[in-house]
């Protein structure tokens, strides 16, 4: 049977976590200072778990690869969070938020860790709202809500198209403000190298100053892997140029198990690739889909004719355009869940309906909405009867303008078009990795004392993440479920250290002077000296570019068995490749960009074939991972529940040898069905 | 795809480059073919990386992470501005539409004593860290707070510490400050929690600490040229630094001396 | 007033922007002053006008706050200028002030040091003899002395050039006084900032005149 043990707590799905948390054995203020947290990352999850942690008396040592935390890629978000407070009068409740983000998880989420973020979903717009997070407001002052992809309800709370930055802002200044007393120690440009385990117990890290190349040992009772997720290994995405994998693969490693790797949230609005030089994707908020409407011209001559520059779109008439979702999904419309907007914008770019000229990218429309939604309902409050076209395209103009401005004026900077007199260009891109790290519970991984929150672990969105949940998330781990569930294992430390407390040797006196410490130190040192010892003929960047073709070519949006086969013979090879031939220049002790990406791109050359042997092994349809031949006739996605509604967590045996876990998932609280937004 | 109307060109570029923080530093030049004008200015060092890694000789490093505006890593000074000749955007943002063909470019850090440089093109703005952990919080622990929508703030106050809070901590205002002033970025964060019901416990407390901080660190003092508010990509207003002004003599007026 | 207060980069600004302000309201008197030479009476009013300010207790004790502000805000630029310096240790190789701001914005401590060379001729030519005068107890007639000044053509140029800088000194100063004082609303400021520049040109125009007027022989 499973080693897998996922802790949840018995009782009633909603008492479940209200018990657990009166009968989590507590740590007294004074032995909480005499325990250390390492926590690595500082973005939404680790600034606000390594903040929490300070204010209650842990020792806290944060760390990131940026020249600050607050640089960390949450701050990208832009649409919301969601908060099931019901402040709509919708509708809107706990379970709803629950229900909605299993079932847009396409059952393949854990209920009881998806019922806990919807319970304390609230609590984080409040701690938020009292740091100063300046969130949208109404006239009369109450928070204003808008809705999301997925949901039927208005939950999701922004403050204009920056709410992952004011969120992060907010967390940072918590953290900023320990840093203040003491209680955390902030270590930016640092990046993690190895993770120490002593008698199978995670006790602390490696981490290299990226400024002097030192490599420096890092002693931590827990250590808290908290540095996003693995988007990178397609090379295109969302994620910020530095976003990487390599602590989760370090720790998984070392024997924590990785689960679910196949599931990508590929997003279905970003702007489309211009040409070879692309270093990465933009996204264009999923907020933008409640007033775009999505289409394709329904004539091939038109596709042509726009590709060759002759027609402009906005010529096109209404009953010659496709707006596809609306036709597919009459309920929900431009709101269906972003991995069925992704795969339906691919199945009108295949079928030779893309209208630039690679092919790839569909329209994102706003004027229907901008006239006849906004510029009538200005029109209406300024007394205005029978309007023209101009003008209600002026005064709708001025409303979008007011809700989307910076999103249309990022895409007119990158594609030098403008958005409000042409509809927008998108594509889908990779954006988000529900897989991660196996957390139980208490999100903590296969080894002791080690933990995984927000993006690194792979907890609660199932197959596909709805919008506006990664940041629900990433605080939720952080501020209302780490400072209580890390009191279940730091607890039996402070226990052990009592019994040790006369040992001289006991791990609390050595700490990184215990000889396991050197060892991994020098087998980083030695990994580094490698790359610079190969002295090949080309660069990590040309590596990195293969490795993501292979990946979205082959494992992409669509997935199918020969593909992954061949992907994963191709990613060896070029694994093997690169460690011949890699050409990485300067030395080791010295501030080296291009030596800190090796060691990325290392790291993704070994996660990006776990990605497709999970992939390969999940012979079904759900969510991020489509596989072309489990589909029904209309092209939908058909999931399999009589064989894979588990948790697929690997664990590594040693170089492209990974062994299967199952968690098996139960649905007692929800009708698990198919999945449908008709 | 692009504006459709892709170009190529050719360029001189200027670049400094110094070792570290110890050694002084020097402009490079590098020639420059067939940039595509759908770049954005940070491909365009990437090509020229990708072509210095393959003459064997080391790339350029500058500071870069989410290319789309928003961390406030990228920090390039560039023919004379931050972030370039176009207002209101990043270096990230910046696409090589905005140049012509056979321009020369002069790329340089930031500069300033607080922002010292690492190498190359990156400088070390903890600088600004130190300021936020002076006092740019708001005092509330995890699990302290009262419903959301109790205290109402009125939306013109909500927005206007939005446009504050906006600031991403890129340093253009440091940069571009012919005194080297971090008036603007200490400002905004000051205004934020000035202008909203969460900070007034620790108002006053506040714009002192995070002002001593500022003088500390070696930036120098406002002149009140509006460059910063003409270079910020955020559109930061100098409202913000006459609204700290104000808060920094109330504050001074009303606190007796410890 | 808590400690450290003037010792802060804001506290010496508010120095800046008092004594800068206060300087201004000299500068109306002053031009009220000088003005009375339009009344073109021989230099009747205007010599009224002048023994008054040489010989009223208040303004005598005016003139030392006067001196002292001036001094204040001289110092008080240099030690700032001198910080400034130290916070940019190494220079720009381009920069492109033009595009964000104002040159004169940009180049207060140059002009301010033109203001003070030509306050030393300006105090040469008129506060000196005025002084040696009282200190003979005799009466000093002010408008023959602008008359024998404004004579020499050098003299006109030098104080036209005083006058330009001070006119940019003013353009900026005025506004950069309020906002350093923290006085910067919606509704005010765009007021504050076109009081600012009407008052720093028609002050220096009616300055400017003086000298010009009375070289052309226009004043007699």
């Amino acid at each position: 049977m499973s080693k897998l043990d996922s802790k949840i707590p018995e009782g009633s799905l909603d008492q479940k976590w209200t018990k657990y948390r009166s009968t989590i054995p507590l740590v007294n203020p004074a032995n909480k200072r005499s325990l250390e947290v390492i926590v690595v990352g500082s973005g939404l999850a680790g600034a606000s778990a390594a903040a929490s942690l300070a204010e209650m008396g842990y020792q806290v040592k944060v760390f990131c690869f940026q020249d600050s935390a607050r640089r960390a890629h949450s701050i990208a978000a832009q649409g919301g969070i969601n908060a099931a407070k019901n402040y709509q009068n919708d509708g809107d409740s706990i379970y709803r938020l629950f229900y909605d983000t299993v079932k847009g998880g396409d059952y393949r989420a854990r209920e009881a860790n998806v019922h806990r973020l919807a319970e304390v979903s609230g609590n984080i717009i409040d701690q938020c709202v009292a740091q100063g997070v300046p969130l949208a407001r109404e006239y009369g002052g109450l928070l204003s809500n808008r809705s999301f992809g997925g949901t039927q309800v208005q939950r999701t709370f922004y403050a204009a198209g920056q709410t992952g930055q004011q969120l992060l802002l907010g967390a940072y200044s918590a953290l900023q403000r320990q840093v203040g007393t003491g209680m955390v120690t902030m270590l930016a440009r640092h990046e993690m190298l190895e993770l120490v385990t002593i008698d199978g117990k995670a006790r602390g890290i490696i981490a290299r100053n990226l400024i002097t190349g030192e490599l420096e040992k890092h002693f931590g009772h827990a250590v808290l892997i908290c540095s996003g997720g693995y988007g990178n290994v397609f090379y295109l995405s969302t994620n910020a140029m530095g976003s990487n994998a390599t602590a989760a693969w370090k720790a998984h490693k070392k024997g924590a198990f990785f689960a679910n790797p196949c599931y990508t949230q590929i997003h279905p609005t970003c702007i489309p690739v211009s040409g070879d030089h692309q270093s990465k994707l933009t996204l264009m908020s999923e907020s933008l889909r409640n007033d775009g409407r999505i289409w394709v011209p329904k004539k091939k001559e038109d596709v042509e004719a726009i590709r060759a520059g002759k027609l402009n779109p906005n010529q096109i008439k209404p009953e010659d355009r496709d707006y596809y979702l609306e036709r597919r999904y009459p309920a929900f419309g431009n709101l269906v869940p972003r991995d069925v907007a992704s795969r339906a914008a691919k199945e009108r770019c295949d079928a030779g309906y893309g209208v630039n000229k690679t092919g790839q990218a569909v329209y994102l429309d706003f004027a229907h909405n901008m006239k006849y939604k906004y510029g009538k309902m200005e029109a209406t409050k300024k007394g205005i009867q029978n309007p023209t076209e101009a003008q209600l395209e002026a005064l709708g103009m001025d409303v979008i303008k007011e809700k989307y401005g910076n999103l249309f004026d990022m895409y007119e900077q990158i594609t030098g078009v403008n958005p409000y007199k042409n509809p927008m260009q998108i594509y889908p891109a990779v954006h988000y990795t529900m897989g991660g790290l196996w957390v139980d519970y208490n999100l903590m991984t296969t080894i002791p004392g080690l933990y995984a929150l927000g993006e690194a672990n792979f907890s609660d969105h199932g197959a596909n993440r709805l919008g506006a949940s990664a940041l629900m998330q990433g605080l939720a781990d952080g501020y209302f479920v780490i400072p209580y569930t890390i009191g279940v294992y730091l607890s039996t430390e402070v226990t052990r250290m009592s019994n040790e407390k006369d040992k001289a040797d006991s791990i609390d006196k050595v700490k990184t002077k215990h000889p396991e410490f050197d060892k991994e130190l020098a087998e980083v040192k030695a990994r580094i000296d490698k790359f610079l010892t190969i002295k090949g003929t080309q660069s990590v960047e040309s590596f990195h570019k293969r490795l993501g073709k292979i990946m979205w070519d082959k494992c992409g949006m669509a997935r199918n068995k020969q593909h992954l086969t061949e992907a994963i013979k191709e990613i060896q090879d070029l694994r093997a490749e690169f460690w011949k031939d890699v050409r990485v220049l300067g030395t080791a002790d010295e501030f080296n960009p291009d030596l800190e990406k090796a060691g990325r791109v290392a790291d993704f050359l070994e996660l990006g074939e776990l990605m497709c042997k999970d992939a390969l092994h999940r012979e079904e349809s759900c969510g991020g991972h489509f596989r072309e031949e489990h589909q029904t006739e209309e092209g939908e996605a058909k999931r399999d529940d009589v064989n894979f509604a588990y948790v697929a967590a690997w664990e590594f045996k040693g170089e492209s040898n990974f062994e299967l876990h199952k968690e098996e998932l139960k649905y007692e609280n929800i009708k698990i069905a198919a999945r449908s937004y008709k | 795809m692009g504006s459709g109307n892709e170009q190529f060109l050719n360029l001189t570029l200027k670049v400094w480059r110094q070792k570290n923080s110890k050694t002084a530093g020097t402009f490079e030049t590098h020639q420059l073919t067939g940039i595509s004008t759908d770049m954005s200015f940070l491909e365009m060092f990437d090509v020229l990386n990708e072509k210095l890694i393959h003459e064997g000789k080391d790339p350029i490093a500058f500071d870069h992470d989410c290319r789309e505006g928003i961390c406030g890593m990228c920090s390039m000074f560039i023919n004379g501005r931050p972030h370039g000749p176009k207002q209101g955007i990043t270096t990230c943002q910046l696409h090589m539409r905005s140049f012509k063909n056979g321009d020369t470019i002069i790329v340089e850090p930031w500069r300033s004593a607080a922002f010292p440089v690492i190498k190359d093109l990156s400088v070390d703005r903890t600088a600004f860290d130190r300021i936020i952990s002076s006092g740019g919080y708001v005092s509330v622990n995890t699990g302290n707070a009262q419903d959301a929508n109790n205290i109402l703030i009125p939306k013109s106050a909500a927005d206007e510490a939005f446009a504050a809070a906006a600031c991403i901590g890129c340093g253009a205002c440091v940069a571009t400050c012919k005194n080297g002033s971090a008036m603007l970025f200490v400002s905004a964060k000051v205004s934020q929690l000035a202008l909203l019901p969460q900070g007034q416990a620790e108002r006053k407390e506040r714009v002192l600490n995070m002002i001593a901080q500022m003088d500390a660190e070696g930036f120098g003092n406002c002149t009140n040229t509006g460059a910063c508010e003409a270079e910020c990509p955020k559109g930061i207003s100098i409202e913000n630094i006459a609204r700290m002004n104000r808060e920094f003599i109330g504050a001074s007026l009303t606190t007796p001396n410890k | 007033m808590s400690k450290g207060f003037f010792k802060s980069s804001i506290g010496k600004k508010v120095i800046m922007g008092l004594t800068g302000l206060f300087l201004v309201s000299f500068l109306v008197v002053h031009v009220g002053i000088n003005s009375l030479i339009y009344a073109n009476d021989n230099g009747e009013t205007f010599n009224a006008g002048a023994h008054f300010m040489a010989h009223n207790p208040l303004i005598r004790v005016m003139e030392i706050v006067l001196f002292a502000g001036l001094i204040l805000h001289a110092v008080q630029a240099i030690i700032l200028t001198m910080e400034n310096k130290k916070a940019r240790p190494v220079a720009y190789a381009m920069t492109n002030g033009a595009a964000n701001s104002s040159w004169y914005s940009r180049s207060m401590a140059l002009l301010g040091i033109l203001l003070l060379m030509f306050l030393v001729v300006h105090l040469g030519n008129f506060w000196v003899p005025t002084k040696q005068a009282l200190m003979a107890n005799e009466e000093h007639n002010t408008f023959e002395n602008l008359k024998v000044v404004f004579s020499q053509w050098y003299f006109v140029v030098i104080y036209l050039i005083g006058v330009f800088a001070l006119c940019y000194h003013l353009l900026h100063g005025f506004q950069s006084a309020f906002q350093s004082l923290g006085l910067n609303h919606k509704k005010y400021t765009p007021t504050i900032k076109k009081i600012g520049i009407w008052f720093s040109i028609i002050v220096c125009l009616l300055f400017a005149s003086m000298p010009v007027t009375m070289f052309l022989g226009i004043i007699k």
